[in-house]
């Protein structure tokens, strides 16, 4: 067998402002040209391990370092970033930062320039790349200009034109809308054998990452590698669901279907899966759930009508549109990534103005009403968490709007406490906002919100870079809300299955306009709407229409039984 | 809120949007550097032509600029004004006679030639590099502008850091806007109602995400610039930079040759200004 | 800490992100105070914060593009003396980074005194002898006019450093964590 090109000898790692290590007696090898998925709850160390691929650590972040790295020969310890980043190509978690060209053109050339290339070996090997990755229409256009997965495109783009042969993701997936999500795996696949490159990619997307084929998964929680196998053997123990990790959910769906694991083969790739008598069991299951019949919700709330807005008037991102939302609804708002989504949000609570077109509220017009009077009933939760954050504190932070509105103090301690516990956050109540990752910030500008009690929630990405137990437990917060004081709630998302879970109506967005607004499970069944929105179904939809299942009463059955379950 | 206003530039296809960016800064510095050291009307006006002349072919809009033009003009009228109002008598010791138009020759705000000559000298000077320093602003490429300060002699870590600032000067922008209405959301009070010290508090408070989640960006551009390799050589190449071309040295010795004369009048009239009175 | 290959760069980007809040700040969040040319700069303070973090050459410069890049947009083209000034003060204000040392996430009242004197120092020595002096010798402009406008800028950035600037000191040094110093707490 060839060598390690990385390899973890009992590797420990503790960020000097931590009490306890973050990373415990790690030992990992990983070969020349394998595909490693790396997948644990939130905080649990990943981007942390990340960091010591690439030289952050010990570097950039000053910790304790016990134990041994090797990346391609050279020891963490004492290699600089330089030298390791000839190796290991790094594309971090946002593509916003990654991007420091003015033009997409420039950014591909970034690292070229710093190794004081010629212009024309510079211009020959962006002319490459664009052509890879499809940029050639892109190449001037400033970052500002580029939706979501673009951007992510741009990144890639500047970290292969390096030619490094280990290729580091940290939550590639997490801002993507799903057709992207899928271009962008399938990329990576591609390119992993036409560049004999090795892969490593951390992501809570476990089921779009398994599309592609993948040789390894591990598992990490709490500092230390739980798992190490195999995706397959990984996934017939069940670990995943153990740990709390969302698995497959055409596996979640053999096992609420009785199925038995050992029986199965190849259970990493729903294509290539062979289980006896499947489409008999999955039809018995079937025919064994009735379906509650869902509530109907008619009073409206917030009325939309001819609704027009452009950043610039030439380009209008929202034309015409008109929808009405119902007291008590749960919706998912969804589509490509930079159809407005985030636009529309803005529009409804204040922070942009239509150029034309009206919005009611409970009957009453919001035209002249501030952004601070429309938040007094419509919560607003914006993608980028850092937007929100005010105070230094989480505490402090969950209870500032509180204070301004003069709640009595032992109320606001109380409502603060049982928030915070709601969104996972009550152990680190008294740290400060800055020692926080990603999706844990994320939950704080949540909690800060959750905490108001409005009448109507919109939340942009809620579950974006989030495990399955935190997400879980929102969610359920947040359908409890929804069911016990009829709050309305608007969700943006990505995530199809979040969509299906747990929102009773789904409105589609494309081209300024609504392309669809049914029962979530109708969209995933019509081809034309998928395509043109960039969405993509589920495994659940593949698995239904493999053994002749009506696939949107065989999803609902799923989401109904796994609720029950729960 | 409109990038385009920081730097309106748009290939206009003119032979300025074709000059290398090296060209149009070092025309720019030498010629405001020459007008800001020299009283000379008649040189004064001779440059304003030449920049009004260059600005015809740079195929500018007017209404694009008309915005900048009216702050510009606002501004002037203003410093002169306050100009007046301290120094009523400043233009008669600089030229050293005294020609009334209004007023008594004791009082304090009276009216000379010498005043409003000075103080139209001051408006020349106020304005005669506007219409370089809009060409200059709208026919550089701001992709090219680092490595032309690069190409200048500026060390290419400053000029990679105006590079940055023009690069996330549209998204700080986005960000402070989009942050206060956040805030505004939560329930501060940022209305006139509120009174001094609560305003500034509330003010305070929307700078705060603002400049922690700048001081974050920080870490992160830095981190993702070192991954990339920046920093690794005592130089670096730039994909944008442009060679110079004849009319790079030709428009160099034009404005070489306006410095010249620009000084050669310095010894003409034997210091900074020149004085139609003593004539 | 950080070595100093990373140090450095870091020293680039916080010039150029530093330079694009400089600018944004002076562009729309400035109260003018009624004298031409002399407002309440928010900025000010966001400078002392960068000063006490990144030292004296990301400050110096940062404000230096910043003012620049500002004074170009709006008046058409910089105002030299003025932006060289405050690129000075910002130099100023990052020698102050030794004594605070704000990483440590301790500031003391007396810290923050001795700040407050230095800053107005500073801002004396930039805004009242400097800044006119520059404007009278390149600009030829009258004394009284200058020497207004300088003291006044005097008095309204010193109290934006106060002010402002001291918050965000203070803010900005009980985000740093000290040294294992986080714990879970059930
Ligand atoms: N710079 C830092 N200084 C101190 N502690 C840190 C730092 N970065 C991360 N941590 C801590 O280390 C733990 C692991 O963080 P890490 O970012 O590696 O998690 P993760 O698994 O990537 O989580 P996520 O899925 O949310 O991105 C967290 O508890 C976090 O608070
Ligand atoms: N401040 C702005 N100025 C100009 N154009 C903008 C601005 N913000 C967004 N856009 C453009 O408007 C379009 C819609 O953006 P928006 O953020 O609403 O998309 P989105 O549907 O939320 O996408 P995503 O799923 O990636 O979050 C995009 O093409 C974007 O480039
Ligand atoms: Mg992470
Ligand atoms: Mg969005």
């Amino acid at each position: 067998m060839t060598a390690p090109l990385i390899s973890f000898k009992d590797f420990s790692f503790q960020y000097n402002s931590q009490t306890e290590p973050t990373l415990r007696h790690l030992n990992l090898d990983i070969y020349p040209g394998e595909k490693v998925l790396i997948a644990g709850p939130s905080g649990s160390g990943k981007s942390t391990l990340g960091r010591c691929l690439n030289g952050l650590i010990p570097q950039s972040y000053p910790g304790k370092l016990t134990g041994q790295a090797v990346i391609n020969g050279h020891d963490i310890s004492h290699s600089s970033i330089f030298e390791l980043s000839m190796d290991v190509g790094t594309v971090l978690q946002d593509p916003d930062s990654q991007f420091v060209g003015l033009t997409v053109v420039e950014d591909m050339a970034f690292s070229l320039e710093n190794d004081q290339q010629t212009q024309p070996a510079m211009q020959q090997a962006t002319a490459k790349w664009a052509q890879t990755l499809d940029l050639n229409q892109l190449l001037t256009h400033r970052p500002q200009e580029l939706s979501g997965g673009q951007k992510q495109r741009v990144s890639m783009a500047g970290v292969l034109i390096d030619n490094s042969k280990i290729l580091l993701f940290d939550e590639p997936l997490a801002s993507l809308d799903p057709a992207s999500g899928k271009a962008s795996m399938a990329l990576i696949d591609q390119l992993t054998h036409t560049e004999d490159l090795t892969v490593v990619i951390i992501e809570h997307r476990i089921e779009d990452v398994l599309q592609q084929p993948i040789d390894r998964l591990i598992v990490m929680q709490d500092g230390a590698i739980v798992a190490n196998d195999r995706p397959e053997t990984i996934l017939r123990q069940s670990l995943m669901a153990q740990l709390g990790l969302r698995e497959p959910l055409y596996l979640s769906a053999l096992k609420l279907a009785g199925v038995d694991l050992d029986d199965c083969t190849h259970l990493d790739s729903l294509a290539a899966l062979t289980v006896p008598n499947l489409t008999t069991t999955l039809q018995q299951w079937t025919a064994g759930v009735t379906l509650n019949t869902p509530t109907v919700h008619a009073d409206p709330l917030l009325q939309i009508t001819d609704l027009n807005f452009g950043y610039s008037p030439d380009k209008p991102i929202i034309k015409d549109l008109s929808v009405t939302l119902n007291r008590g609804e749960m919706i998912s708002l969804v589509g490509q990534n930079g159809t407005g989504k985030s636009t529309l949000s803005n529009l409804i609570t204040g922070f942009l103005t239509p150029q034309s077109g009206a919005l009611t509220f409970n009957g009453k017009s919001l035209a002249d009403q501030s952004v601070k009077e429309r938040a007094d009933h419509i919560g607003y939760i914006l993608q980028d968490p850092n937007q929100m954050l005010s105070k230094t504190l989480i505490y402090d932070e969950v209870a500032a709007g509180l204070t301004l509105r003069g709640v009595a103090a032992d109320e606001i301690e109380e409502r603060v406490l049982a928030t915070l516990k709601v969104c996972g956050l009550y152990e680190f109540r008294h740290w400060p906002i800055s020692a926080l990752s990603f999706g844990q910030k994320k939950r704080v500008t949540i909690a800060a919100i959750l905490v108001l009690r409005p009448e109507m929630i919109i939340l942009d990405e809620p579950t974006a870079g989030q495990d399955l137990q935190h997400y879980t437990e929102m969610m359920n917060f947040l359908t409890q809300l929804n069911r016990d004081q009829a709050i309305t709630i608007m969700l943006i998302t990505h995530d199809m299955h979040l969509m299906l879970e747990y929102t009773d109506r789904t409105i589609v967005l494309g081209g300024g306009n609504i392309l669809m607004d049914a029962a979530p499970a109708d969209v995933l069944t019509n081809e034309t709407i998928i395509d043109q929105a960039s969405l993509a179904k589920t495994s659940l939809y593949t698995l239904a229409e493999q053994h002749q299942l009506n696939p949107t009463e065989f999803v609902a059955k799923f989401v109904q039984a796994e609720r029950e379950a729960r | 809120m409109n990038n385009q206003l920081l730097i309106g530039y748009d290939d206009r296809h003119t032979f300025l949007n074709r000059l290398s960016g090296s060209t149009k800064l070092l025309c720019f510095v030498g010629l405001s550097i020459i007008g800001m050291m020299t009283y000379d009307t008649r040189y004064l006006i001779g440059i304003m032509i030449f920049s009004l002349i260059v600005f015809h072919f740079s195929k500018i809009k007017y209404r694009d600029v008309k915005f900048v033009v009216n702050v510009i003009i606002g501004f002037s009228v203003l410093n002169l004004v306050m100009v007046y109002v301290f120094a009523p008598h400043y233009g008669v010791s600089i030229y050293g006679t005294e020609h009334l138009l209004l007023g008594s020759a004791n009082h304090y705000f009276n009216l000379t030639t010498e005043q409003l000559f000075y103080e139209f000298n001051l408006l020349l000077k106020y304005t005669f590099a506007v219409p370089l320093a809009l060409i200059f602003l709208m026919t550089t490429n701001p992709s090219e502008f680092a490595a032309s300060l690069n190409k200048i002699g500026i060390s290419y870590r400053v000029s990679y850091s105006v590079a940055i600032a023009l690069r996330y000067i549209p998204d700080v922008q986005n960000d402070y806007r989009t942050i206060s209405l956040a805030q505004q959301a939560r329930g501060f009070e940022m209305s006139k109602k509120a009174n001094f010290m609560t305003r500034i508090r509330g003010g305070v408070q929307i700078l705060l995400p603002l400049i922690f989640s700048s001081l974050d960006r920080i870490e992160v551009i830095s981190q993702a610039m070192e991954l990339r390799r920046f920093g690794k050589g005592k130089k670096r190449t730039w994909y944008m930079a442009q060679k110079f071309q004849r009319n790079d040295y030709l428009a160099l010795a034009i404005v070489a040759l306006l410095i010249i004369i620009g000084i050669a009048l310095f010894k003409v009239n034997g210091g900074r200004f020149w004085n139609p009175f003593k004539i | 800490m950080q070595n100093k290959q990373s140090s450095s760069i870091r020293t680039v980007v916080a010039t150029g992100i530093g330079a694009a809040v400089i600018f944004v700040l002076m562009k729309f969040v400035a109260i003018p105070t009624g004298v031409p040319n002399t407002q309440f700069n928010v900025a000010e303070g966001f400078l002392a914060l960068l000063g006490a973090i990144f030292g004296p050459v990301a400050a110096g410069l940062a404000v230096f593009i910043g003012h620049a890049l500002n004074d170009f947009v709006t008046y058409g083209s910089p105002w030299w003396t003025w932006v060289v000034v405050d690129g000075l003060i910002g130099v100023a204000f990052g020698f102050a980074k030794n004594r605070l040392k704000i990483e440590d996430g301790v500031l003391g009242v007396g810290k923050l005194v001795w700040f407050n004197l230095y800053q107005i120092v500073v801002n004396f020595i930039g805004w009242v002898l400097l800044a006119p002096m520059g404007d009278i010798i390149i600009y030829h402009e009258p004394n009284t006019k200058v020497f207004l406008q300088g003291i006044v800028t005097w008095l309204v950035n010193s109290a934006s450093v106060a002010i402002i600037g001291t918050i965000l000191l203070v803010l900005y040094a009980r985000t740093r964590t000290q040294r294992g110093s986080l714990k879970k707490e059930r």
